[in-house]
């Protein structure tokens, strides 16, 4: 049996661990929460096959609220420790999730070069375009004109990564943006995601009440991408700078060779020690 | 025999890049093999990428050496290409001999102030007269003559060695080095000057070939690593290249990585998915990964670091060798973060250093740091196999399928048993923030203590054995050190002994944990230390004086590189101590 038996009957609360988040009421971060553990019901993953990296930040504390194997890294190495553990270990069904801060300032060059090794794992960010742990700071998805953050009291000035663009750009093979008002949509996604064998990147609009309030108002401005799934890199990158960044659903999806080291087949010390003599 | 008629000869070979100096060098050091000698080579570069000037510096002796020797017998000259880079390098004496080419023109001034014998051979101009034969393989005839080497064994040398470039490259390389071993003018010298010995026949038989980089390889490798992740930097570079293809031959893998903080977290990645796993780097490589290694002393997750030091700081002197990393290793990891520091004393040592390393960190879940520096790491030593025998380190506890199960419980040891994902019902998530025994993040002082505690406590009650440091000698002078100057303090010892002084040399290998009871009990009947290291602000001896107390009167020998430290130093200061 069974076993498989067993794991088709875990729901998604049997993914969820005894923790409470230490969230703030009304942050995004619990429907990405909902939306990996549905996914992984959905899926029928064993457990104790997935493991979910993140690093730190408010979202990233969300690997420990979930049942599955985890590690709550260092600030923007979640996708390094990841693309370890994938390489070690290419049974295991590898998440990553984290913040924009984490994933696209200080963890920014993980994230271009996890995106061109397409290793086959999913990655999170969770999008409220503020630094939420620290206490209110912009991040690199900050528009440059907002001036609440007592660091940047005029504002960045500086113009904002565009997360879907830079994955595509940097060779990312799945592309879709999610939004938390919409947990079943993104949880179809993260199927998707997780299904997709190569590097696959969702960003989850993910609205902060407490620094960024202005965000409950996303769920009036975000819809669905209105076109087809894209294979074609010209026309994603197209549809990504004609959007506001509001658009949700999968973007961009291309097979293409996935990173794998080693074979996995050991054929001994013997030569290796040899080579040494003479 | 007595130590005075041991052939133990320094040479030199200079050459711009291209002309071959090296790979003459590599052929006399195999030739020296196959002569019952043994011996080692350190090669030295500009710091031009390609077409550069290059130095092999030999030194080839009846014993089997472990550092080069105070200076040199001979320096053979291919060309004059900015030589005098290397005269701080190649230390000649009156006695010593120049062999040059007349058509480099002028010896430069630094080989010439001290009046050393000149003999001119036309290397050029010999090698021209042969079809396919180069300069490089007059220069090792006339080397393999003077240092009384078996012309056959060349000859069959230069067959396996170039036989796959074709008959007219083997034929023209044999026929030059035919034209050097029986040159006329080197012949005569040769004759006028006492001829070195033979090497003893009881010295024959297989020879071990290798760099330290290798040698940390294999060690790693015998150790059970087979995950690497790996971001070039010199000199940890080829020991990095050596791994790849090895590990994937034994069904591992190495990932080149995007930076140094990426190279460290994969393989704290790798580790937590149960596959022992390292990297190596060099000082500024070192200080990108601190931050890191601490979250795998939180996390309690086994990692191995090789830091093969060089000249520093910032980009400092990348190809030249310094013990400069010393501090960041004990001492630059954030918070409380106990770990094991290790230094392998020479290039055998490289080996047993890293299995041990390996081994230690998978059995004590925390961070093994490596040091090595260029000095091991690039140079080649032909010695007799290297034998050793470790202690018995239990492998890594890995937890069965556990219902309610704790990966940092408090445990008598300190050490957890870790599930490695896969495993059933025994899920958690390894954490970075302080954390109670079941992985929930906590900021309770008592859980804070209790993971401290435990975490310190495996290490601190760990029976580290007879390998802590490697003691020869009896007397009450001692001289202490640690790395690669351990083989430098060796010789000096045995010179010391040889005149009739009573001396201990005491070289730490296992730096942290410190082991101060049992230094103390070496250093028990001791009167006089002398510590010893390459490093400008005596990192080595401020260590020893924060983790160990000295009753004897203490005193340094500590300068920076790039020039080694030599044994002759180390005698004039024990010899002029008062």
């Amino acid at each position: 049996m069974d076993q498989a038996a067993q794991q088709i009957a875990l729901t998604p609360k049997d993914f969820k661990s005894a923790l409470k988040p230490v969230w703030c009421p009304g942050c995004g971060d619990f429907a990405v929460l909902n939306a990996i553990t549905k996914a992984l019901a959905f899926m029928g993953l064993p457990r104790e096959e997935v493991a979910l990296i993140s690093g730190i930040g408010c979202s990233s504390r969300i690997a420990a609220y979930t049942s599955v194997y985890g590690f709550h890294g260092v600030h923007g190495r979640a996708l390094a420790l990841a693309s370890g553990l994938k390489a070690a270990r290419g049974d295991l069904t590898v998440l990553v999730a984290g913040g924009d801060g984490d994933g696209l300032s200080i963890g920014g060059n993980h994230f271009i070069h996890a995106c061109r090794r397409n290793m086959d794992m999913t990655y999170i960010i969770m999008d409220n375009e503020v630094y939420g742990m620290t206490k209110g700071q912009a991040s690199p998805t900050t528009a440059p004109d907002w001036a609440d953050s007592k660091l940047t009291p005029h504002g960045t000035g500086i113009r904002p990564f565009q997360p879907a663009g830079l994955a595509l750009t940097a060779g990312a093979s799945f592309i879709a943006r999610g939004f938390t008002g919409d947990p079943n949509g993104l949880a179809k996604i993260l199927v998707a995601a997780i299904g997709h064998k190569g590097f696959s990147f969702v960003q989850a609009l993910s609205p902060c009440p407490t620094f960024r309030p202005e965000q409950m108002l996303w769920k009036h401005h975000v819809k669905a991408f209105d076109q087809e799934i894209s294979s074609n890199p010209v026309e994603a990158a197209q549809r990504i700078q004609a959007d506001d960044g509001m658009s949700t659903g999968i973007i961009y999806q291309n097979e293409r060779p996935v990173f794998r080291p080693g074979t996995g087949v050991d054929n001994g010390m013997g030569s290796i020690e040899s080579e040494f003599t003479i | 025999m007595n130590s005075e008629h041991i052939c133990d000869i320094s040479l030199a070979i200079t050459g711009s890049g291209g002309a071959g100096s090296i790979t003459a060098g590599e052929l006399l050091l195999s030739l020296a093999g196959k002569n019952s000698c043994f011996g080692m080579m350190r090669r030295s570069f500009g710091p031009q990428i390609r077409g550069g000037e290059a130095a092999a510096l030999i030194r080839i002796s009846h014993r089997a050496v472990e550092c080069m020797n105070d200076s040199f017998d001979l320096l053979l000259a291919l060309d004059w290409n900015n030589a005098d880079r290397f005269a701080e390098e190649i230390a000649l004496r009156p006695d010593s001999l120049i062999i040059a080419d007349p058509a480099a023109g002028d010896i430069p001034e630094a080989f010439q102030e001290l009046g050393v014998e000149i003999i001119e051979v036309p290397m050029k101009a010999l090698a021209k007269d042969i079809t396919a034969g180069r300069p490089n393989m007059v220069a090792l005839g006339l080397l393999s003559h003077w240092l009384g080497f078996c012309s056959d064994e060349a000859g069959k040398l230069i067959d396996q060695v170039f036989g796959r470039k074709g008959e007219e490259v083997t034929g023209g390389s044999r026929a030059a080095f035919t034209a050097g071993f029986t040159e006329p003018l080197i012949v005569a010298a040769r004759e006028a000057r006492p001829r070195p010995e033979r090497g003893d026949p009881g010295n024959r038989g297989t020879r071990w070939h290798f760099n330290g980089n290798q040698g940390c390889g294999l060690g790693a490798i015998r150790g059970g690593i087979r995950f690497a992740a790996a971001y070039p930097i010199t000199p940890a570079s080829d020991l990095l290249e050596w791994l790849s293809p090895r590990l994937e031959q034994l069904g591992g893998s190495l990932v080149q990585a995007e930076d140094e903080l990426a190279s460290i977290n994969m393989v704290i990645g790798a580790s937590f998915g149960g596959v022992p796993s390292m990297t190596a780097t060099s000082g500024p490589g070192l200080a990108l990964m601190t931050e890191a290694m601490g979250l795998a002393v939180a996390s309690e997750t086994p990692a191995v670091v090789v830091n093969v030091m060089r000249g520093g700081p910032s980009t400092g002197i990348p190809t030249k060798s310094e013990q400069v990393d010393l501090n960041m290793a004990v001492y630059g990891l954030h918070g409380d973060a106990p770990h094991l520091v290790l230094g392998a004393l020479d290039h055998a040592d490289c080996i047993l250093t890293t299995e041990w390393a390996v081994r230690l960190a998978e059995a004590l879940q925390t961070v093994a740091i490596v040091l090595t520096d260029q000095n091991l790491a690039q140079s080649t030593v032909l010695i007799p196999e290297p034998k050793y025998e470790l202690p018995e380190i239990p492998a890594r506890v890995i937890a069965q399928p556990t219902d309610g199960y704790q990966r940092y419980e408090i445990t008598d040891s300190g050490v957890s048993p870790m599930a490695i994902p896969g495993t059933a019902s025994s899920t958690y998530v390894a954490d970075g923030l302080e954390h109670t025994e079941s992985g929930k993040p906590s900021t309770a002082a008592a859980d804070h203590l209790a993971q401290l505690e435990k975490r310190s406590r495996k290490i601190q009650s760990f029976d580290f054995g007879g390998h802590w440091a490697d003691i020869r000698g009896v007397g009450q002078t001692a001289i202490l050190t640690w790395g690669s100057s351990s083989a430098v303090a060796r010789e000096a010892g045995a010179r010391l002994r040889a005149a009739g002084h009573e001396v201990k040399v005491i070289a730490l290998r296992l730096l942290l944990p410190a082991s101060p009871e049992k230094l103390a009990g070496e250093l028990e009947n001791v009167s006089r230390i002398l510590i010893v290291e390459q490093s400008h602000s005596k990192q080595f001896h401020h260590y020893l004086r924060a983790f160990y107390d000295f009753e004897a009167d203490t005193r340094t020998l500590a300068r920076p590189g790039p020039l080694p430290i030599t044994p002759a130093e180390i005698v004039e200061k024990i010899e002029n101590w008062s």
